[in-house]
């Protein structure tokens, strides 16, 4: 395939106006859209949900779904052609070609019957007329660019069998080894966790420099944006709202809204703390909680797996201790064991000087009152068939507590966390994902806990709302004297509201201290893996003020 | 891996158990089991000799090992009208069945799949809704109303195939092949309408995942897509159903063969009813749950070909 | 955003941040499903007719259904047999009208029993950890024996009576129950509302009251019409195959018994009861898949089959 010639555009869209279904909540998904991105350009979509970033994606591919999506106007000139007048069979003979596109999620983008050699192997299948070796040959090749190892021998494995940073790469191999003239990129590191995200950076912008690919990356993240964007596109309820260079943009966003976007990451650099001197609500002695074991009538006995080892947490009142991890690091294992949701396979949990860890459903009842959660999904944590009052006051009165009370306890408690009390007898469904949070919140203070765990309470959340409900965090901790539990994979939150900080990697807690001691001087080198790989580091109010 | 297998294998040992303990009892939750087998019209010393010579006088733990210990040689007891055993009446009963349950279940999937895939393809259009009318219609008509619906109207007056009975193919091809039409038919309806419902639904489950549309972003024709990647994904709850129907087949092989006088194990069945036989349809349930479970046990072990990501 | 975006464009991007559209109110699910199925709605009205017939059957139309009349044998239809008579001489409509009476009260009364049963045990199948295993063997052995031949053997053991046949039928159905149940139950364990409802000291009982019964509701209703076809389906199979309900009542399957012997001759006598039969277990089918779209679009991949 040949490269694109000269300096033009690769891909230009203009006035693009894609239509939503009669019933929506607006007209168009997207409206008056136009953008360029050159050859060797990455372009940077970027914007909240609903701003109708993906949508302009798929539009580019003629992947928007039948029947409910259709461009309505304007054009999608890829190359001088106008992909949105192109017939069925002209556009699938430019995918793949001379366009190609990788998803969020790696793990279901992937066939995960067919191996990964063939999934590559498809797109020459489709396009080319070369035989099955030079097909092979290709394919290696391919794999080889993208850093996989031993493409040999991972030809024939499976998705399932692979890392989430190798499945991505699997992907943009597949995408590139016809060497399109733009690449679109749909989110393509959210699902990732920080250190992958990095790595998955890195190639897309060598694929850049050295294929002269046009990149069009559709991001919610500001800190990817910074990490790699040549330039940046704002979007918002379907509408471009700023476009320009990266680095004007970020010098000098002339939209409240970019701006507002912008001072919404939290830096990371941690503000300075006094150490908090409470005395300890909880803490935990060489937690363990293996998976595995026995099963049912003679079937293995797998090798247990150890989601937490010897874990040793203190938090005191008045305290926030972040739990820093990525994914299946055991940080969400140790929180869920502290609210006893599991058991502990060994160790003790100290609430109030008590162990709790082994005790009965019976003799735990007193002390389920001190230790409350506020969890990760907004949308799956409240009953959507019962109103916002019987889930807030539910607990209380388990314990006993007359209705009447309990429901005047309700109602001061929506005002504090900045909901009307008439809120209550409201369904969860009338609310919105931010709304929703702050009602767990005070769902988890109507026990008067002495302890809160917030279990990445706002990784489901736009950024703008984050913050607030980060504030409202930190606001609850300091009126209550709570000590709080902050699990989170997200270092730039992380530094932001915790005091101090355990890194946990693969169940093991690595290193833990003062927050600013440690993103200022990290000990261990995973917590300086981690920190280096946080993207856009420089970015946020800090960088702001300059 | 064999390892495995074996430890699959041995994994079926206490549902069997089960279904023996339930075959088993079925002939004590009734009363006394001397009395049912000396029949309506015994005196009360017939009653007592039964009692003795079949050990019901023994206590039931004991009974039911003895018993277990009976099955597992293989002897299911003897006919109590001729006295035959009835594993040997199973064996000469085991044909016409055999035949009936393979072209059925041949000509189902046959038909079933490729239903399947068209309706989910097109869902929402006129062919799907057709595909799913006759996908109830199957479950709701019952098997001898079909049967003597085409009996009625392909026999009796079109005169084009044979009214009843069983010519076996090994004597008879021709006649086999006239005489199977009507009964695999009346068969197959509740079978095909079962397997293109699952299909349908599992194909249009797996048609809204994202490797469809990174199939599509590649350029992929909708055939392949429709074949390769989504069928492909849609094989395990497809196989899974295949299997599971076969309980319903075997129910629907009792009536079919009575409707057509087909002298297989379903009739045996039957006829054992009306004579009150008892060992006949103990035996027979027996044998008809090793079938299900063997073909399931057989069935799982077939998904790890289907599923790479499944393994024993 | 509205869902149909959130669905096909936006993937798995954390949804906006305002309210998702209201579920249906619980009140509103029959009219509203009657509304949006006109099928369904069709089908429910027929069913209500057949019902009708079967309380007021001596209002009817029609006359004694067990009356023997040797000298009209087999007659086509007529004023004062409306759909003529049966070797025996007893008029077919009559019989018919009165034979949806059982139809009717083994589809209801099996639906019943089978949802009661199933739910008690799967509630507690799903949530007390020891019990699960042993109920599940028990469960997968009885499923294992095809549901007709275990009717069969229960009723011939047992005598033929409308309430042996009504026990015969409920056993084998109760396993798919329970595995319904089941399933409801472990997903909805793993929940975040119902975890957070055990970390506010929830007791076991109000739990499953509160936040796990309500689910298991939709699917049950859908499940409890599927379970109340194959009932009337299976109670007609054991009268056709003479392990049902005594000859003397008449019901569509001992109709369809008795016309097998005449069928050359006359055909009608056979199909007239198997068409209706064919008929209510359509109507209540199609009510079944209707509720089922409405009530839980994923039940049909939940239970695999029906």
């Amino acid at each position: 395939m040949t490269t694109h010639q000269g300096d033009g555009p690769v891909l230009s869209i203009r006035d693009l106006a894609v239509a939503l279904p009669a019933g929506a909540d607006r007209r168009y998904a997207v409206e008056g859209v136009s953008f360029d991105v050159g050859p060797g350009e990455i372009v940077c979509v970027v914007g909240e949900s609903g701003s109708g970033k993906s949508v302009t994606a798929f539009s580019v591919m003629g992947l928007l779904a039948k029947g409910e999506l259709h461009a309505e106007r304007g054009q999608i000139l890829l190359e001088g052609e106008d992909v949105l007048k192109a017939t069925p069979e002209r556009l699938r003979d430019l995918r793949g070609t001379r366009m190609a596109m990788i998803f969020q999620e790696p793990a279901t983008a992937l066939n995960p019957v067919m191996t990964i050699g063939d999934q590559i192997d498809e797109v020459l299948q489709i396009h080319t007329k070369l035989s099955p070796a030079e097909r092979r040959e290709k394919v290696i090749a391919i794999m080889e660019a993208m850093h996989l190892p031993d493409p040999q021998a991972l030809y024939d494995r499976y998705p399932h069998q692979l890392s989430g940073g190798q499945r991505q790469r699997v992907m943009i191999a597949a995408a590139m080894v016809l060497d399109p003239v733009i690449l679109i990129a749909d989110e393509p590191t959210t699902a990732l966790d920080v250190t992958t995200q990095a790595q998955i950076l890195q190639l897309i912008k060598e694929m850049q420099e050295r294929r002269r690919t046009g990149v069009l990356f559709i991001t919610h993240d500001f800190g990817v944006v910074a990490e790699i964007a040549d330039k940046v596109v704002v979007m918002r309820y379907g509408k471009v709202v700023e476009q320009g260079p990266a680095a004007e943009i970020f010098a000098n966003p002339k939209v409240a809204y970019t701006r507002m976007l912008i001072a919404s990451v939290p830096s990371l650099e941690p503000p300075t703390r006094t150490a908090a001197s409470g005395e300890v609500a909880v803490r935990t002695r060489d937690l363990v909680k293996g998976y595995g074991g026995k099963s049912w009538l003679g079937r293995a006995t797998q090798p247990s797996v150890l989601a937490a080892k010897d874990v040793n947490l203190v938090v005191r009142r008045g305290e926030t201790l972040g739990v820093v991890g990525e994914s299946g690091s055991g940080k969400s294992t140790v929180a869920r064991c502290i609210v006893r949701l599991v058991d502990p396979t060994s160790g003790a949990i100290e609430i109030a000087g008590v162990d709790i860890a082994g005790l009965s459903t019976r003799a735990l009842t007193p002390y389920r009152r001190r230790v409350q959660m506020v969890f990760q999904d907004p949308y799956r944590s409240l009953n959507p068939r019962r109103t916002v009052g019987a889930s807030v006051m539910e607990g209380p009165m388990n314990f006993g507590l007359p209705r009447e009370e309990a429901l005047a306890r309700a109602r001061r408690l929506m005002s504090l966390v900045g909901l009307s009390p008439d809120a209550l007898d409201r369904y969860p469904h009338q609310f919105s994902g931010g709304q929703r949070q702050r009602i767990a919140i005070a769902r988890a203070l109507a026990m008067e806990p002495d302890v809160l765990i917030a279990d990445e309470a706002v990784s489901a959340l736009d950024v703008s709302v984050q913050k607030q409900v980060l504030e409202l965090l930190d606001q609850v901790k300091r009126e209550f004297d709570l000590a709080l539990l902050f699990i989170t994979h997200d270092l730039r939150v992380a530094a932001q509201i915790c005091d101090r900080i355990a890194v946990m990697r693969r169940g093991e807690v690595v290193e833990e201290g003062p927050t600013r001691e440690l993103f200022l001087d990290p000990k261990h080198e995973y917590t300086r893996t981690l920190l280096a790989a946080a993207p856009g580091r420089h970015l946020g109010p800090a960088v702001a003020a300059e | 891996m064999p390892l495995l297998v074996l430890q699959r294998l041995v994994s079926t040992i206490p549902v069997l158990l089960v279904v023996a303990v339930i075959v088993f009892l079925m002939l004590r939750i009734s009363g006394d089991p001397a009395a049912i087998l000396a029949g309506d019209t015994a005196t009360s010393a017939q009653i007592e000799a039964v009692r003795q010579a079949f050990g019901f006088d023994r206590p039931i733990w004991e009974q039911f090992l003895g018993w277990i210990v009976q099955v597992l040689q293989g002897d299911l007891g003897e006919s109590l009208f001729t006295g035959l055993p009835v594993t040997t009446l199973i064996a000469q009963r085991i044909e016409p069945t055999l035949m009936l349950a393979l072209t059925t279940i041949v000509f189902s999937v046959l038909v079933a799949v490729p239903l399947g895939v068209l309706a989910a393809w097109r869902s929402g259009t006129w062919i799907d809704r057709a595909v799913m009318v006759f996908a109830v219609l199957g479950f709701s008509v019952p098997v001898f109303v079909l049967g003597y619906g085409f009996m009625y109207v392909f026999s009796i007056e079109l005169r084009l195939l044979p009214v009843q009975g069983y010519t076996s193919p090994f004597v008879d091809p021709v006649a086999f092949a006239q005489g199977i039409i009507l009964p695999t038919l009346t068969l197959s309806c509740i079978y095909i309408a079962l397997i293109a419902r699952i299909t349908r639904a599992s194909v249009l489950e797996t048609l809204n995942e994202d490797y469809i549309r990174t199939a599509r972003a590649k350029g992929q024709v909708e055939r392949t897509v429709l074949f390769r990647h989504a069928l492909r994904n849609a094989a395990v709850p497809i196989v899974t159903v295949i299997g599971l129907g076969v309980a319903l087949l075997i129910g629907g092989v009792v009536v079919t063969e009575s409707v057509f006088n087909i002298p297989g194990l379903g009739r045996l069945v039957v006829d054992a009813i009306t004579r009150r036989d008892y060992p006949i349809i103990q035996g027979l349930i027996l044998f008809f749950a090793l079938i299900y479970v063997v073909l399931n046990l057989i069935i799982d072990l077939a998904y790890t070909l289907l599923d790479p990501r499944i393994r024993y | 955003m509205t869902a149909v975006v959130d669905k096909t464009a936006e993937g798995a991007i954390p949804p906006g941040d305002e309210p998702t559209p209201a579920p249906a109110a619980p009140a509103s699910h029959l009219a509203g499903t009657l509304r949006r199925y006109p099928l369904a709605a069709f089908a429910a009205l027929v069913l209500a007719l057949i019902a009708f017939g079967a309380v007021f059957a001596p209002l009817v139309g029609t006359t004694d259904p067990t009356a023997l009349n040797p000298a009209a044998r087999l007659q086509g239809a007529s004023a004062t047999h409306w759909l003529g008579t049966d070797h025996l001489g007893r008029d077919v409509w009559s019989r018919l009208v009165y034979g949806a009476r059982v139809s009717v009260v083994v589809g209801l009364a099996v639906a019943a029993l089978a949802v009661v049963v199933g739910l008690v045990i799967g509630l507690f199948t799903g949530f007390i950890r020891w019990l699960d295993p042993i109920v599940m063997r028990v469960m997968d052995g009885l499923m294992a024996i095809p549901g007709i031949l275990l009717a069969i053997a229960l009723v011939s053991v047992s005598g033929a009576s409308i309430v042996t046949v009504i026990a015969a039928i409920v056993v084998p159905e109760v396993p798919r129950v329970v595995r319904l149940v089941r399933s409801v139950v472990l997903s909805v364990r793993e929940e975040p509302y119902v975890e957070a409802a055990v970390s506010v000291g929830t007791p076991l009982p109000k739990l499953l009251w509160r936040h796990v019964l309500p689910n298991c509701v939709p699917p049950l209703i859908v499940q409890a019409t599927y379970v109340a076809a194959s009932a009337m389906l299976t109670e007609a199979i054991l009268s056709f195959l003479g392990a049902g309900t005594p000859p003397i009542v008449p019901s569509w399957g001992n109709m369809v018994a008795e016309g097998r012997l005449l069928f050359q001759i006359a055909p009608m006598n056979l199909l007239y009861p198997g068409i209706a039969l064919a008929i209510t277990i359509l109507a209540v089918n199609i009510l079944g898949d209707a509720l089922r779209d409405r009530l839980d679009p994923k039940l049909a991949k939940r239970v695999g089959q029906r």
